[in-house]
This record gives structure tokens, sequence and C-alpha cells, in this order.
């Protein structure tokens, strides 16, 4: 049942995106989902729907594929729409039962629905290009300054890298579990939704313990392997700058400025 | 490389509160010596100590009483906690709960990592120790779409990546089938007689025993039989006393000479035992075609 799993939405192939650096990636989506809330006009979301296309383009990723990825959140961008849509005061101009369309409610639907899309398009392209363990690493580089607060960087990066190492592993171990207590005359396919929290139990108790197990032998495995936190640690695949790394935040900056240029122009 | 000596270790057992219950004693004064370069195997059925035994080596249990000294390395001493952890590489017995990382090669370069080899030698080492194991093709695969004895060869790879001069294996073909067991050994067996690393097998599978220079027995916590593999095997009886087996070929052939057969006690193989008994054939020809008539 869950074979079709894939962790992430890594799409593999060679693309500049591809090869770029994580963090460039990481502080590019972040600048770009400010952008979108920055620009507020026409122009300003022609420009940002540019800057998409191109790098979709140099993604080398199919547009379909990642379109197929938007299809789950479309409920919620239908949903968002039309409360925006019915639910601003202001001037009427379609009625309908107790529905009231108003002016600024399209106004401000249209623009909401454009955002979204663009911010979901504009994230699922860095996860597209980024392995997990790239944006773990990532993460544990751009975050290294709250060290200084205290905050265990290095601790967080690792127990994200183990939790992703160990998902498919338990849930493998959900459907042996499963299958188990099936084969024990256990009824997982009740409609009830009582009776299915209930079923729930004896599923997630085994899982439960054999995960504390799990975490048990792994921790003892990392010992044996000398390892003792963040401190006097080298790195196998050291993240290092190269010379594209700094046209890609130069031209993130451009576009940044462009945006703010727009906001200030319309 | 490795001697104990005197050693004792009890765990504490706890009631349901979580106070102290009593203790049990795991391990009950073990004196043993391991030359460097021996490939050595520990037997002993559930419950024998023998996996308390391999934790002492690499300073994960410590003792109660007694000593272990590892390369010359004391375990009581904190300050060569890590030392100890770095020469005597730990390979346990669940593969999917020792690999760390995502990809082979991360997960082979974890260990290095952790003790500071500078960037460039981590890919040297990582190179050479998936070579050693045979796993080099597959180093940018996940672990979860290898087999269990794929994954433990790439576990022994984060181990000797590490450069240790002695590995110790808790049960590492426990878990895995007849093709994946055969894999795993014959990896230990090459490390053992081509890089000279001190091997430290546990397992109760007796033929993984065969090839070992040296055997120790494990019994209730106690050191019941050291010797090479012959003199422990040709010991039919006593290890029945024990619970263990001995390979099939070597109770076979004990069959044989309790049926009158003159054939020596310390046949391991179906090769000795094959020339054994045509040696048997060809020498009194008459003895041989009396045994067809009866």
């Amino acid at each position: 049942m869950f074979d079709s799993i894939t962790l992430g939405q890594y799409y593999q192939t060679d693309s500049v995106l591809h090869r770029l650096d994580p963090r460039v990636k990481l502080v590019g989506t972040f600048a770009y989902l400010i952008s979108l809330f920055v620009v507020d006009s026409l122009p300003g979301y022609l420009l940002a729907a540019l800057f998409l296309a191109v790098m979709i383009k140099l993604s080398n990723v199919p547009f379909r594929y990642i379109v197929r990825g938007m299809k789950t959140i479309l409920f919620l961008l239908i949903i968002t729409v039309c409360f925006n849509l019915f639910l601003t005061p202001g001037e009427v101009i379609w009625e309908f039962w107790i529905f009231k369309m108003t002016r600024e409610g399209l106004n401000f639907a249209i623009k909401m629905a454009i955002r979204l899309s663009l911010l979901i398009l504009g994230s699922s392209i860095m996860t597209l290009t980024t392995t997990p363990t790239q944006l773990t690493d990532a993460l544990e580089s751009l975050m290294r300054p709250l060290k200084k607060v205290r905050v265990p960087v290095h601790e967080i990066a690792m127990m994200m890298s183990i939790a992703l190492r160990f998902i498919p592993i338990l849930m493998e171990e959900t459907d042996k579990i499963m299958k188990a207590q099936i084969a024990r005359g256990a009824d997982f396919e009740s409609r009830n939704l009582i009776k299915k929290i209930k079923s729930m139990v004896p599923l997630l108790v085994p899982l439960f313990i054999s995960a504390f197990r799990r975490a048990n032998d792994l921790a003892m495995a990392m010992e044996a392997r000398c390892y003792r936190g963040g401190e006097g640690r080298t790195k196998m695949k050291p993240l290092v700058y190269s010379s594209k790394d700094r046209v890609a935040y130069l031209i993130l900056l451009l576009f940044f400025a462009a945006c703010i240029a727009m906001r200030i122009l319309f | 490389m490795i001697k104990i000596s005197k050693l004792i270790h009890d765990y504490i057992k706890r009631d349901d509160e979580g106070n102290a219950a009593g203790t049990v004693r795991a391990i009950d004064g073990v004196d043993l010596q391991v030359e460097p370069g021996m490939f050595i195997a520990v037997l002993g059925h559930n419950g024998s100590g023998k996996s308390t035994l391999a934790k002492h080596l690499n300073a994960l249990l410590f003792p109660t009483e007694g000593e272990v000294w590892v390369d010359g390395l004391d375990t009581r001493e904190e300050k060569n906690l890590w030392e100890i952890r770095r020469e005597a590489g730990m390979v346990f017995q669940n593969p999917d709960n020792q690999i760390i990382a995502q990809v082979v090669e991360e997960d082979v370069g974890f260990g290095p990592e952790n003790i500071g080899v500078p960037t460039q030698e981590i890919w040297k080492r990582v190179e050479e120790s998936l070579k050693a194991v045979g796993m080099y093709e597959y180093r940018k695969k996940s672990p979860n779409r290898l087999s269990g004895g794929q994954k433990q060869r790439v576990s022994i790879a984060g181990v000797i990546a590490m450069e240790p001069k002695c590995i110790i294996m808790d049960e590492p073909t426990a878990m895995l089938d007849p093709n994946g067991r055969k894999e795993v050994i014959k990896a230990a067996m090459k490390l053992n007689r081509e890089k000279g690393i001190t091997v430290i097998l546990i397992t109760h599978y007796m033929e993984e025993a065969i090839n070992a220079d040296k055997i120790f027995v494990m019994d209730k916590g106690k050191l019941a039989m050291q010797g090479t593999p012959k003199e422990i095997f040709s010991q039919v009886e006593k290890m029945k006393e024990l619970n263990l087996d001995v390979p099939e070929v070597t109770l076979l052939a004990h069959e044989l000479r309790k049926g009158g057969l003159d054939i020596p006690a310390d046949i391991l193989t179906k090769e000795e035992l094959a020339d054994a008994l045509l040696g048997k054939a060809q020498s009194d020809p008459a003895g041989g075609s009396n045994g067809d008539q009866s």
C-alpha cells in the first residue's frame, strides 16, 4: 500500500537549478515569497510570473509534472477564492440568494489566486530541484548564527535527516503490523469513525514500541561510530559557494529590487 | 590486541516503579586474550552473555569488576573512550538500525566525519571501504533499496572507513537470508586476510565459526571452552551439554565414529569427511565391502 510513496518530491535530472547551492535556493525561495507580497499590481504579478517561468524553464522539470503537484491544493485555492469573493464588504455587483459578490471581493480574490498559485509553484521549484539531505544541510548552514543564542542547530539538522531516513522504514513496519492485525481479525476497513479510531490503537502501540527500540539501537550505533554532537566534526560534502551561486544571488537581488520599484511606481 | 581479565558485569534489574530490585550477572569472571590479526568466533546460546561481552570491547558498557584492555587502552578511563571506539569498530545485528544517512556513501562517511577527518581524505576512505566490501557501485543508492546482506556490508564499510584495528560483529547475520549471510562472512574474512584487521565474530551459526583461528564458547556468563575450531567441534558431547550444535558434517562424522568407523574426530568440512572415508575405503577394501553388504 505504501509502494507509491516517494519522499519529498525531488525530480532527478540535471539542470542549473539542480547544481545550485541549496542555500541559494532556500534564500531565493524566501525572497520570492516575500516579493509576491511586495508587488501589488498587475505589472508586478506579470514580472513575478515571468521570473517563475524562466526558473521553471531552467529547472528542466517538465511543466506537467509541476502542475500535477498543484492538484492537491486546488481545493484550498478554490475555498480561499470563494471566501474572498463573497465575504468582502463593498459595492455589490452580483447577487444570488444570500451570496453577494462585491467589486472589492472580485479584485481581492483574483489577486489572492495569483499570489497563492505563484507561491506554491515557486516553493515546489525548490523542493523539486533539491534533495531533502541538501535542504537539511542548507538549513543547518543558514541557521548557524543561531548557535550563539544556544539553539542546537546541528542537532536539529541531524534529527531531521534521521527522521527522513526512518520514514520509509516505519511505513514498511506499519504495513507489516497492519497485515498481522488483519490476519487476526482486526478491522481497518470500517467506515464508522469511532471504530476506525479504535482500530488504530493496536496499530500505534506496537509501532511506537518498535520506534523507541530502533531509536535506542541507532543511538548506540552512532556512539559506537564516535558520534558526539557537532563539535569537531568535519563534512564529507561541505557547502561551498561557487561563482554561479554568486551570480544567482545577484539575479535574486535585481529581481527583488525590481519588485520594490514596481510597488513604488504602480 | 584485546585483553580481558576477571571481567564481571551486572545488569540492574528494575521493578515496575523503576527502583533497583536486584542485579543479574551477565558476565561472571571472564578471562581472555585476542592476538592482533586473528579471526575469532564467539559462540553461545541466547543469554550466554556474548553480546554483553561484545559491548565491553567497544566501551559501550563498562566492567562492574575486572578490566578490559583494547590495544593497550583501559576502557575504564574516560579519556580513552573515543580512541577505543575508533580502534574497535562495531557492527550490530539489525542493519536498518545502524545506517544513519539516506545515501550509501554518506553513511560510510559518517564515522570519519565524527572523528574529524579532512574532506578529501573522507572521500578516499569511503571509496576504499566500499570497494573492500564490494559495494562501490551502490554508493549513490538509498540504503532502503538494498538487500539485508548489502546493508550489512555497508555497515561494515562504515566501520572500516574509520580505519580500526579490530572489528566486533555482534550477530551480524542473524537477520539475513542464507545468501546474505555468506556475503557478510566472506567480506569479513577478506578484511581479516587482506588488511590484517582483527575480527571478532559473535554468532550462533556454527558454520560461520569453522574458518576462525580461535573459538570462544560462552555459557551462563562464563567462558566455557576455548580453542581452535577442530578442538572445539570434536567435543560433540560437551557442545550438546551447552545446548549448542556442531556443524552437520562434524555431527555425521561423530555418529560414524560412534558406529565404529575409525575416522578422525575433528572433521569440519564435507571435503575432509570425503577424504577420510575415501582413505578408509582404499586402505581397507574388505572392510568397505563388508559395510556395503550389511
